[in-house]
C-alpha cells in the first residue's frame, strides 16, 4: 500500500503558519464530518443511487484546493467531495443536491457524482474514470489563451492512471506548456483491484516520459500536501508548464458506500486510522500551542453546520419535473425544441 | 456577382468569419492548422488568426473532444473538427457523457458552446471505416443539436448558426459535396432548427438531408417527366428536425419518403416515421417510406459502394410506391 510516509520525495521545512494548519484542519474536519455524515444517510436509505466517498483522503482535498486562487478551475471525480467543499460550495447546496432536492446546486440533476460549481471554477465531479483530465487540459488551454492567470487542476485516482485520458493530457499539456496540475490522489485502490495489478508503469516515470515534472508527497500530511501544492500550482501559473503532483494516500471506506470489500485484508482497514490524516494534524497543531479546547470547538462548530446544512436539506422540496426538461438545451428565442 | 465558392471554402469562410466576430471563437483539430486540414476546410485560417486560436492536436480524439468541453467551460468557443466521422467513435465519452450533459447535469449552472464538424458519407471508396453516416446516435442524446447542411449556401449559414448556437453542435458535412460549387449569402438568417422547402410539389413529400438531397432532386426530375410533382423538403437540421414544415408538407401531399444515406434501421427516418405516424395519421393517403443504406458495413469496391448508397431509382420506386 503507497501509504507510508517513507515512499513520498523529501519536503523542505514548511514552517506554515499555525492560523494556516488550523483553516486546513477546519476544511479536513468539515470534509470528514460532511462524508461520516453522508455514510449515515446513505446506510439509512436517505440518499439514493451511489456515493463514493473519500474518508482517509483529506489531506489532499485541503492542501491542494487550499493553494488554488480565485481564478483556477479544476475537475475532479467521483470521489470528489472534499474537492468541492474544500473549495467552499455552500453546505446546504451540497447536502441538497446529495439527497436529491430542487435546492441543490445543480437542482438534483446530478448527485453526488457530478456536484459542481461554475462560479467557483468547478467543472464538475464525474462518473467516468479519468474524464476529468481533457476538461481539466482544456479549462488550462483556455486559462492560456484568454491569458486569465489561471491554473486548471485535474483530480485523478490511481486507477485512472491505466485511462488513455491520461496519456493523452499529460502529451498535450506538455506541447503547448498548459497552465495544469495534475493531482493523482494514490490510494493503492483501482476501484475494486489494487493498483499493482492495474498499472505496469509509474507515474514519474509516466511524466518524464512527457518531460512533465513529477512530486510525490506524503497525502495524509496536509502541511506537506499544501506546501507542495503551492509550489507545483505557481510553477504552472508562471509559465513553466504542466506539473504532476502525486498525493499517496489512503481509503478507508470501499469503492462505494455499501461496498462490502471482500477484496480487501481485514488487518489493513484496521490499520488505516494509524495513518489518519486528521489525527496527524490535531497532533501537529498540539505541539505548535493549540489549546485542545480550541480544537474540541473547531469540532463542534462544524457539527454544527452540517446540522443546520442537513435540516435545510430535509425540509427541501423534491426537484420540479417540468422545470428540469427546460435546462437539456439554453433557452434562446430562435431555437425551436427537439423532438 | 461574388465567384461561386466551392462548398469546402464555404466552411472555411464562415470558421473564418465566426473567428473574425468573435474572440471566443477557436479551432482545434488534426491537421487543422500548418496543414489547412486533409480536406482544407481551415486553410488559411492559421496565417489568419494565429497559433493560439488555431491549434494543431495530436491525434488524440478523446481528450481533443475532452479538452474543447473544458474549454467551453472556461470561456471560449471551441469548433473542433474530427477529420472522419468513424473517428468519432473515440470522443464519444466527451461527446455524450461530458458536452451533452453538462448544462442539464449542473443544474442549468453553465452552457457548452461548442461545434463538433466532421465529414460523413460515401462516395470517395474510403471503405468501411472512413465512410459512415453515424448522424443519428447524436440525434438520440438529449442536449447535442445536429446539422446536416446539404448546399453551399448552407454550409456557411449553418457553421455560422453552429458556432452562433449555445449549445454543443454537431455539424455533419458529406465529404462528397466538399467540391460542390455555389453562392454563400453572410446575411442570410441563421435559424436553428428550420427546414426548407427545395422544391414545391403537389402528389408526395421527399424528407431528406446531406448529399440525398441531391439523389432526390434527380428522382423529382424524372418523376416530374411521368406527371408526378414531388416536393422536397430539405431537413438540414436533424436535432432539433422542422416538425412544422414535414407535417405541413404532408398535410399537403399526403405521401411521404425519407431518404437517407445512413443506414436505413433505426435511422433518421425511422423517427421522423414514427412521428408522422403518431401526430399526422389521418394526412396520410400512403404508408410512409423510407429508403436508406441497407443494413451492412459500406463496402470498399466501386461496385459494392454504389450498390450500397441509396439513389435516384430507389427514391423514384419508393414515390411511385407511395403513389400507386
Amino acid at each position: 500500500m503507497p501509504s507510508s510516509a517513507a515512499q513520498a520525495d523529501p519536503i523542505p521545512a514548511n514552517p506554515i503558519p499555525t492560523d494556516r494548519r488550523l483553516a486546513l484542519h477546519r476544511t479536513m474536519q468539515t470534509i470528514r464530518a460532511t462524508e461520516t455524515t453522508l455514510s449515515r444517510l446513505f446506510a439509512d436509505g436517505e440518499i439514493p443511487g451511489f456515493i463514493h466517498l473519500s474518508v482517509g483522503q483529506e489531506a489532499v482535498a485541503a492542501g491542494v484546493v487550499g493553494a488554488l486562487g480565485p481564478r483556477d478551475s479544476f475537475a475532479t471525480t467521483h470521489r470528489g467531495h472534499g474537492h468541492v467543499l474544500a473549495r467552499g460550495v455552500k453546505l446546504d447546496l451540497f447536502f441538497k443536491e446529495i439527497m436529491g432536492r430542487a435546492g441543490g446546486i445543480c437542482g438534483g440533476r446530478g448527485g453526488s457524482m457530478h456536484v459542481a460549481d461554475l462560479s467557483l471554477g468547478v467543472l464538475g465531479a464525474n462518473g467516468i474514470v479519468g474524464a476529468g483530465l481533457p476538461l481539466a487540459t482544456g479549462s488550462a488551454l483556455a486559462h492560456q489563451t484568454r491569458r486569465t492567470g489561471g491554473v486548471a487542476v485535474a483530480f485523478f485516482g490511481d486507477g485512472a492512471m491505466a485511462e488513455g485520458a491520461l496519456h493523452e493530457c499529460l502529451n498535450m499539456a506538455a506541447l503547448w506548456k498548459l497552465p495544469m496540475v495534475f493531482v493523482c490522489e494514490n490510494n493503492g485502490w483501482s476501484e475494486f483491484s489494487p493498483t499493482s495489478t492495474q498499472f505496469a508503469a509509474t507515474l514519474d516515470k509516466l511524466g518524464a516520459a512527457f518531460g512533465v515534472p513529477h512530486r510525490k508527497v506524503d497525502g495524509n500530511d496536509v502541511a506537506a500536501v499544501a506546501e507542495a501544492a503551492a509550489e507545483v500550482v505557481e510553477a504552472a501559473r508562471n509559465g513553466g508548464g504542466p506539473r504532476i503532483l502525486e498525493c499517496l494516500t489512503t481509503r478507508w471506506h470501499g469503492h462505494f458506500e455499501g461496498d462490502p470489500q471482500r477484496y480487501r485484508n481485514a488487518d489493513e482497514i484496521a490499520g488505516l486510522p494509524r495513518n489518519d490524516p486528521l489525527r496527524r494534524s490535531a497532533e501537529a497543531l498540539l505541539a505548535a500551542g493549540v489549546e485542545e479546547s480550541a480544537l474540541a470547538a473547531l469540532v463542534d462548530a462544524v457539527d454544527a453546520e452540517i446540522r443546520d446544512a442537513l435540516e435545510a436539506a430535509r425540509a427541501d422540496a423534491l426537484p420540479d419535473v417540468d422545470a428540469a426538461f427546460r435546462d437539456v438545451y439554453t433557452p434562446t428565442a430562435t431555437l425551436t425544441a427537439g423532438a | 456577382m461574388p465567384k461561386p465558392l466551392r462548398y469546402v471554402n464555404a466552411v472555411a469562410q464562415a470558421l473564418n468569419d465566426a473567428m473574425a466576430a468573435d474572440p471566443a471563437v477557436m479551432l482545434m483539430g488534426e491537421d487543422v492548422a500548418a496543414a489547412g486540414g486533409p480536406f482544407k476546410a481551415t486553410r488559411g485560417l492559421l496565417d489568419a488568426h494565429g497559433p493560439e486560436r488555431v491549434r494543431d492536436t495530436p491525434i488524440s480524439e478523446a481528450s481533443l473532444v475532452g479538452a474543447a468541453v473544458g474549454a467551453a467551460l472556461t470561456g471560449m468557443k471551441p469548433v473542433v473538427e474530427i477529420m472522419f466521422m468513424d473517428f468519432v467513435t473515440l470522443a464519444m465519452d466527451a461527446v455524450v457523457n461530458q458536452a451533452a450533459k453538462a448544462r442539464f447535469m449542473f443544474g442549468g449552472q453553465c452552457s457548452v458552446p461548442m461545434v463538433l464538424r466532421t465529414p460523413h458519407g460515401g462516395g470517395l471508396n474510403a471503405g468501411p471505416q472512413h465512410s459512415q453516416c453515424l448522424e443519428a446516435w447524436f440525434a438520440h442524446i438529449p442536449g447535442l443539436r445536429v446539422v446536416c447542411p446539404a448546399t453551399v449556401a448552407d454550409a456557411y449559414s449553418l457553421l455560422r448558426a453552429a458556432i452562433e448556437a449555445p449549445d454543443p453542435v454537431v455539424v455533419v458535412e458529406n465529404k462528397a459535396l466538399y467540391a460542390l460549387q455555389g453562392d454563400i449569402d453572410v446575411n442570410a438568417p441563421r435559424a436553428v432548427g428550420k427546414a426548407r422547402i427545395d422544391r414545391a410539389g403537389r402528389d408526395a413529400t421527399i424528407v431528406t438531408y446531406g448529399a440525398t438531397l441531391y439523389a432526390a432532386r434527380a428522382a423529382a426530375d424524372r418523376l416530374a417527366a411521368e406527371g408526378i410533382e414531388a416536393e422536397i423538403v430539405d431537413l438540414r437540421w436533424i436535432q432539433p428536425w422542422d416538425e412544422e414544415a414535414v407535417f405541413a408538407s404532408v398535410a399537403k401531399t399526403h405521401r411521404v419518403v425519407i431518404a437517407h444515406e445512413a443506414v436505413q434501421a433505426f435511422g433518421v427516418g425511422a423517427e421522423i416515421a414514427a412521428r408522422i405516424a403518431s401526430d399526422a395519421f389521418d394526412d396520410l393517403d400512403a404508408p410512409v417510406l423510407r429508403v436508406g443504406a441497407p443494413f451492412m458495413p459500406i463496402a470498399f469496391a466501386k461496385t459494392l459502394e454504389a450498390a450500397y448508397l441509396p439513389d435516384a431509382d430507389r427514391i423514384v420506386a419508393a414515390v411511385k410506391s407511395t403513389l400507386a
